[in-house]
């Protein structure tokens, strides 16, 4: 069924790993830091990836992010598998169907805000005022709409990551994939980076976090735990069509 | 992505390190100026040899009396000696005026002398004695008065015709014509001043007097062999068909052959093949040491290309992420390069052309046209060339290995 057409209206998955295995190295120096992992993420879903350094799963994110190719087994976005895919078509997909936030941000230096959240559009070959217009929305959308030319060094840190938000999501891909997003920030922006993650999730997008932080998988709806290159435990918290459950607590944040 | 974007990509990564890329300019901006600059400084040079040579004459001649006598007075007694050489004369000068071909021949005596007016005097003047056909030989054209006539040799009277330099030295701003001048204390009439013909890099041209040739024997040099007869060929065309007829005339007249010559031919233009290749030569050789600073201008590129694609690593990684394809990469560092190189050419085109309105040891260089867009070509060769590699190495990255590289 992978590939295939999914059932209108109901959730289908994001992203299909089937048996998926990373090996760097080879011979003696061999390391293995996936062993087999199966695991299907839903539309609408919320799925926070917790795990210790060296677990596996930066690994997991980067195949996820189809910044890396597995070793073995197959993994599948919007069903589409990207074993066969050379670099060139790697980087339409994720292009197309994946909205990163790494944890430094990762913005380009000396690019306003703006000019950041356009460049994902310009690659797609959007033209500029359709870039435009749709990098505003985006910024306005995580609460920046104020700060369109600034460049990154005149941003604080939660302004900053609030752009690689607007940027992920301004190609309106299947997925959302965020990486520490609140590992360089204080408690007070990460508090309202997470707010934004769980709007943007309540407004239908799928949201996959890697993180160490309990606090921060406390707002996903299902919360995977990876050690040795194994999935260990796969809690489910809420349905991928229910509302995130500290939005649904808490009312919405400000 | 469209090419503006990529341009404006490549602009914005160039402006965040403005002295690296401005140095970096500097290498083909060098590179590029001296190859105009010299190859300019070389065509003038050869330009410059090409004129004073064809400011002889091109059709013109010249029989030049050589292992001679030196001092016109000596007797020639001709006839005795199988090895001694004879006397170039009046007669060989006419005998060659008849040849096939030959629209004239002028007998020239030539002697270095003092000339002077009143207090004023000029040293190491070339005074030459000759026919008035001898103007027409040497491109000479007349600026004041007249040349002297025929009449004039004839009857030896004491006339002459200052070249532009010896006219200014003895007689500044006035008129000289109608004028007296002693040549080594004898005097003269000035009956004309002759047109500049400009320093020809074989000494001064225009340092001269010519008079009757009869008159020069009678006053200066004596009755001796000629220096050399200027023989003028009715066209371009014939000067070497004449050549050949000069020479045989005058072994006949001479009795003897080529082996035991007792004078040597040479035209304008022989020497002037000779001086052309020898100045193609040394354009060549300018331009391969200036395409050489090019090339090092290059090398430049490639190695501040390769520390910006360092330097990058995090940002090209950012980049793929977010769905730059390797080919979108190449090309921004590619036109990166490419946009040093080019603005490096254009500004070396600029100080080339600058450069060559000045004098360069000497030579007014004249730039070579299809130089700029040669030079100009190169360099944008040189931008892909040598970004090539960088670019490809950046177009290459592993986005999850970059991305992790601080």
């Amino acid at each position: 069924m992978a590939g295939g057409p999914h059932p209108v209206g109901g959730p289908h998955p994001v992203i299909r790993i089937v048996s998926v295995a990373k090996v760097y190295g080879a011979g003696q120096a061999a390391v293995h830091a996936l062993r087999g992992v199966s695991l299907d993420v839903l539309t609408m879903d919320y799925v926070a990836i917790m795990g210790a350094s060296g677990s596996g799963k930066s690994t997991l994110m980067n195949i996820i992010g189809c910044l890396d190719v597995p070793s073995e087994g197959r993994f599948l976005i919007d069903g589409i598998d990207t074993s066969s895919l050379d670099e060139q078509q790697l980087a339409v997909v994720r292009n197309r169907k994946i909205g990163f936030v790494f944890q430094s941000f990762n913005l380009i230096p000396r690019m306003s805000a703006l000019r950041n959240v356009e460049l994902p559009l310009s690659y797609a070959g959007v033209k500029p005022a359709g870039r435009r217009r749709r990098a505003e929305a985006a910024l306005r959308l995580v609460g920046l709409g104020d700060r369109l030319n600034s460049q990154p060094k005149q941003l604080s840190g939660g302004q900053q990551q609030r752009v690689a938000v607007a940027r992920a999501l301004v190609t309106n891909p299947a997925l959302i994939l965020a990486d520490e997003p609140t590992g360089n920030l204080d408690s007070k922006a990460s508090h309202d980076l997470m707010g934004v993650f769980d709007q943007l999730n309540a407004a239908g997008r799928t949201v996959v976090l890697i993180t160490h932080e309990a606090d921060v998988a406390a707002h996903a709806k299902r919360v995977i735990q990876v050690q040795d290159g194994h999935i260990v435990a796969d809690r489910r918290v809420a349905e991928p069509g229910d509302l995130p459950p500290l939005l649904t607590r808490q009312g919405v944040p400000s | 992505m469209s090419p503006l974007q990529t341009f404006q990509f490549a602009l914005a990564g160039l402006s965040a390190n403005k002295l690296r890329s401005a140095l970096t300019t500097l290498g083909i901006l060098i590179g590029v100026g001296s190859v105009i600059l010299l190859v300019a400084v070389g065509n003038g040079s050869s330009q410059s040899v090409q004129n004073a040579i064809s400011s002889l004459g091109a059709t013109s001649i010249t029989v030049l009396h050589t292992q001679g006598s030196a001092s016109g007075n000596s007797s020639s007694s001709a006839s005795t000696a199988f090895a001694e050489p004879k006397d170039l004369t009046v007669q060989d000068a006419q005998a060659l005026a008849a040849a096939d071909g030959v629209a004239s021949a002028s007998p020239v005596v030539s002697t270095s002398q003092t000339l002077s007016n009143g207090g004023t005097s000029d040293t190491g003047v070339s005074v030459t004695g000759t026919y008035p056909s001898y103007f027409a030989a040497e491109n000479d054209t007349i600026s004041q008065g007249a040349y002297f006539t025929q009449q004039q040799v004839d009857k030896a009277q004491a006339v002459v015709v200052l070249g532009s330099q010896a006219a200014t030295d003895l007689f500044g701003t006035t008129n000289p014509v109608g004028q007296s001048v002693l040549v080594a204390g004898i005097p003269f009439t000035v009956v004309g001043v002759l047109a500049s013909k400009g320093s020809s890099g074989l000494g001064s041209a225009d340092n001269t007097a010519i008079a009757p040739l009869t008159t020069v024997q009678a006053k200066l040099t004596g009755f001796g062999t000629l220096n050399n007869i200027v023989v003028l060929a009715k066209s371009a065309g014939q000067v070497s068909a004449v050549e050949g007829q000069v020479t045989s005339v005058l072994d006949q007249r001479h009795g003897e052959t080529s082996a035991d010559a007792d004078f040597s031919v040479f035209s304008a233009s022989t020497v002037l093949s000779t001086a052309s290749s020898t100045s193609h030569t040394f354009t060549v050789l300018l331009g391969a040491v200036a395409a050489i600073s090019l090339l090092v201008g290059g090398i430049g590129i490639t190695n501040i290309m390769l520390v910006t694609v360092t330097e990058r690593t995090r940002e090209i990684g950012i980049r793929k992420a977010i769905g730059a394809t390797p080919g979108v990469i190449l090309a921004q560092f590619l036109t990166e390069a490419t946009l040093l190189s080019m603005i490096g050419g254009l500004l070396g085109v600029l100080a080339g052309v600058v450069g060559s309105r000045f004098q360069v040891v000497g030579v007014k260089p004249v730039i070579v046209p299809f130089s700029i867009p040669l030079a100009l070509g190169f360099s944008v060769v040189i931008g892909l060339f040598f970004g090539g590699f960088p670019a490809n190495r950046a177009a290459g990255m592993r986005p999850a290995d970059a991305l992790r590289y601080e």
